[in-house]
């Protein structure tokens, strides 16, 4: 037997190891449209001490090593460019603790996003963690890696990766570490106030260590939420709304969408302003100032608020939102791939003109939106492109209009966020040189014989 | 493949949502759960599917596992993203196997059940006279016209557990005055799980055997034990002209309850919904109104119920042919500390594969002084017998 496969089964016992051809071929590839290759074996580790072995193994061995959580990032940030191990975390999924008066839980790093909110919700009832919309199994390390962000990043605290309060890593080296509070005291509460080491490794896809632990804030949980809804058909108003309405302060949650079907929203854009409350009280009057701070927009006609549709409430406000994955089957071809922009809030009107633009010059059709991130410090813009998965040329159309969005974005001033390698290269030759190769020497030092998810983060990968 | 499957399978976007329940409380795939590789999720299994059907990938020993391993719960129908295509979740992997045995190829265990059941005319190579052996003491007559039948399927024909549940059901059903009789060593297989395991042709001859005989003693109304005879009787048969009134013991119970006399108990019960009774025919509320309906029962439920209930993992066959296997992540060992923590002493089952998956849990799990499996009719067999 293949002695590399039976020093994985001693580590994690046999029932958890895979060189099998169905599991090549699963792990080879991701829901998106980036090309498949293939690993050579599926691991799926328990134990910090097992993800410790499988890298000193991996060292030694020289193979690559690429840790997988959900693999809902769409966009191949775990698709074994250069074979190896693939890691699948999600065996460790347990909830090791909640400090519910300082707001954080600390989690294993496989535990699914819906798993950690269906468990505060049954047992402690005023807290929540800030969900992303991706489906409820993406993972709590997985979503912050690549500085994912949800349902609180506008009201709470940014990007995701801003919400982690402490991490466990394995080094590439095989080293455990603590950052944050937690390498000092048996708190997790924050990354302040010491040297912050978390940078090291959140953002980088996996190139730099491995999560094992992470320790995550919560927020309160009022008891109502509700929506309103806000349309307008000059595009460049956008920012203007968004503004006023952030610095209302009364919403939890801001979307924006645009779609071309149903057809009575063509030509619209859909601000979403997902509202919460302790009492009706309370939720009038939030309701009641954000009208007011757009009063001017709707006195003049030029915009207005709209009464959103029963059945479409229940899902705008259901958390994570179930229709964006079924995006998937609008052409019924079972895929779609998004750039997701992370840009200047002014430049919302840009991407939404370039989304137009890419989407008809390639002959496909789109979902452009996107997210509040932060009190108005950036927004999440979505370029999504479905396509039907039993069709090589239609892939193909999306993998160019992909290719083309990551362009614009990066011209009007944005950089695509969990880009693909083809996008993370154009990112890197626009980087300012000397913060590449400082990247790249923080690498050398950290993960000596280049074993970390390879491919990822490289010019020339 | 039908080509009505073939025409639709890359739609699943393997985006997951299909291995939590609506609540995302836990893992809910009892194949996923158990093996925990993306290919023994519900979108796993599908991208493998097409991969087999497109020559990505051969048939293999694994693979067999892979497509054999699914329980066919329908936890990923109710949880699917996909609106259009959930329903058919389930039918894709059973066509898949469907190709398979008409290949050839399938695992030892399934092919050790469908022989047993093709010769024997059940799935434990028993003699058919010893099917109602059950009954023995019950003077319950053989049916002859009376308003129903009783169908007590394999199961409760031959297994220990499955026995004591057909005669507390029996019991019950005359203390309650129904009249019904039964087939007692003329009854054979439902052929439920030989549809589910991919032996179409088969399963149309046993269904054919079961419709001409019902036809010919005058069947108008039957009362199955199982579950899955329920699924195969009620949804099947019609489409191979046996149209009959079929209802599960719960169904009829529930009707007939409220002229039961019974005292008061003291017992905390939590109910585990079959998947063939609930996800399969939408009945959760039945067998709940029947355990209501005791004086002093305290009916608590689990995390995971109704539409969410966690499979006990004997269903798509895997009863008989344990491709899921054991193990602390099995989803009958899984689910029993689930009723654990609802506090109930009592784990009600209304349906035998559910009870002796989940009564081997409780042993295996070491539970036996905190938790206790009984059938539904049992428990209300107690309360009148007080
Ligand atoms: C319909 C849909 C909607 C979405 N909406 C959102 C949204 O609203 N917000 C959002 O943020 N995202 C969204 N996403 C994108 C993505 O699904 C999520 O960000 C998701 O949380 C990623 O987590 P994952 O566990 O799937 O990560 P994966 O895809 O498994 O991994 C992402 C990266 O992290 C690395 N990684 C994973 N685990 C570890 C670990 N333990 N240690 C080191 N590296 C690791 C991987 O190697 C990879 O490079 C959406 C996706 C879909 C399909
Ligand atoms: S079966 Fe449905 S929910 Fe599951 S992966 Fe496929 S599309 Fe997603
Ligand atoms: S039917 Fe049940 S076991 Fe089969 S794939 Fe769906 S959820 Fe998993």
């Amino acid at each position: 037997m293949d002695r590399i496969f039976e020093r994985l089964s001693d580590i994690v016992g046999s029932d958890y190891v895979s060189n099998a051809a169905e599991e090549r071929f699963i792990y080879s590839r991701d829901p998106g449209v980036q090309r498949p290759h293939e690993p050579d074996y599926v691991v799926l580790p328990n134990t910090t001490e097992e993800v410790q072995k499988i890298v000193l193994l991996a060292n030694e061995e020289k193979i690559p090593v690429v840790p997988l959580g959900g693999g809902l990032v769409l966009s191949g940030l775990s698709i074994p460019l250069k074979g190896g191990i693939v890691l699948d975390m999600k065996r460790m999924n347990r909830i090791i603790e909640v400090n519910e008066k300082s707001h954080y839980a600390v989690v294993e790093a496989g535990t699914a996003m819906g798993m950690l909110s269906a468990y505060l919700a049954k047992h402690y009832p005023t807290l929540k963690n800030s969900l992303p919309d991706a489906p409820p199994v993406a993972t709590v390390a997985g979503n912050v890696m690549i500085h994912g962000s949800g349902h609180l990043s506008q009201s709470e605290g940014g990007f995701h990766s801003e919400m982690v309060t402490g991490l466990e890593v394995v080094l590439p080296t095989g080293k455990v570490v603590k950052l944050g509070s937690c390498s000092t005291v048996p708190y997790w509460f924050s990354r302040a106030p010491l040297p912050d080491l978390a940078g090291l490794f959140l953002g980088w896809n996996g190139t730099t260590g491995i999560i094992t632990k992470v320790g995550i804030k919560l927020y309160p949980r009022p008891l109502l939420n509700d929506g309103l809804m806000f349309l307008t058909e000059d595009v460049d108003t956008v920012p203007d709304i968004m503004f006023r309405i952030v610095n209302t302060e009364m919403c939890e949650d801001l979307t924006f969408f645009i779609t071309p079907k149903p057809a009575m929203f063509e030509g619209f854009q859909m601000t979403i302003i997902s509202i919460t409350a302790n009492s009706d009280k309370e939720m009038r009057l939030k309701k009641e100032i954000i009208r007011d701070t757009l009063k001017d927009y709707y006195e003049s006609k030029e915009a207005g608020f709209v009464p959103i549709p029963k059945e479409m409430k229940a899902f705008l406000l259901e958390a994570p939102q179930k229709n964006l994955s079924a995006f998937a089957d609008v052409r019924k071809g079972g895929g779609f791939e998004y750039v997701g922009a992370i840009i200047p809030v002014e430049k919302i009107p840009d991407a939404y003109r370039a989304g137009l633009e890419i989407s008809a010059r390639n002959g496909i059709t789109y979902s452009l939106g996107g997210r509040m991130i932060g009190r108005g410090h950036s927004f999440m813009f979505y370029f999504a492109y479905p396509f039907n998965r039993a069709d090589e040329d239609d892939m193909n159309r999306v993998r160019q209009a992909l290719d083309d969005t990551n362009h614009a974005a990066l011209k009007m001033g944005g950089i695509p966020w969990k880009a693909e390698v083809s996008g993370q290269q154009l990112i890197l030759k626009q980087m300012w040189p000397a913060t590449y190769e400082f990247m790249q020497e923080i690498r050398g030092l950290l993960d000596p014989n280049g074993i970390m998810n390879p491919g990822n983060w490289e010019v020339n990968p | 493949m039908k080509k009505e499957y073939a025409d639709i399978i890359h739609r699943c976007f393997r985006c997951g949502w299909c291995k939590l329940p609506l609540n995302f409380k836990d893992f809910n795939c009892p194949s996923y759960l158990k093996y925990r590789f993306e290919s023994f999720s519900s979108g796993g299994r599908l991208w493998l599917i097409r991969a087999w059907m497109n020559g990505e990938i051969q048939t293999s020993e694994r693979f067999a596992k892979i497509l054999f391993s699914c329980v066919t719960c329908k936890n990923c129908v109710e949880a699917c993203a996909m609106p259009k295509i959930r329903q058919y979740l389930v039918d894709m992997v059973i066509a898949a196997r469907e190709d398979m045995v008409e290949q050839g190829v399938i695992p030892p265990g399934v092919r050790d059940y469908l022989k047993a059941v093709s010769i024997s005319g059940n799935a434990y190579k028993m003699p058919q006279e010893q099917r109602a052996i059950w009954a023995d003491g019950l003077d319950i007559p053989l049916y002859s016209g009376q308003e129903y039948l009783f169908y007590v399927g394999d199961v409760g024909s031959y297994d220990e557990v499955g026995k004591k549940m057909a005669r507390s059901v029996a019991m019950l059903l005359k203390k309650a005055d129904i009249s019904f009789g039964i087939l007692a060593s003329d009854e054979i297989t439902d052929g439920n799980e030989v549809k589910t395991l991919g032996e179409a042709g088969l399963f149309e001859q046993i269904a054919s055997q079961n419709i001409e005989k019902f036809k010919g003693l005058g069947v108008r109304k039957i009362i199955t034990l199982s579950p899955h005879a329920f699924n195969s009787m009620k949804n099947e048969y019609p489409k191979l002209g046996g149209n009959f009134d079929v209802y599960h013991y719960t169904q009829v119970l529930n009707a007939a309850i409220k002229d039961i006399s019974m005292a008061e108990v003291d017992l905390k019960v939590t109910y585990h919904d079959p998947c063939y009774l609930g996800r399969w025919n939408n009945e959760y509320w039945a067998p709940r109104s029947v355990l209501r309906s005791v004086p002093g029962l305290e009916l608590v439920e689990m995390d995971r119920n109704m539409q969410n209930a966690l499979c006990c993992g004997g269903g798509g066959g895997n009863f008989f042919t344990d491709i899921l296997g054991t193990g602390p992540d099995s989803s009958s060992r899984v689910r029993v500390k689930e009723a654990i923590d609802t506090g109930a002493s009592v784990l009600a089952v209304a349906c035998p594969i559910c009870y002796r998956m989940l009564s081997d849990a409780v042993k295996a799990e070491g539970l036996e002084d905190r938790i206790e499996v009984r059938d539904i009719a049992d428990i209300v067999n107690d309360a009148v017998a007080v």
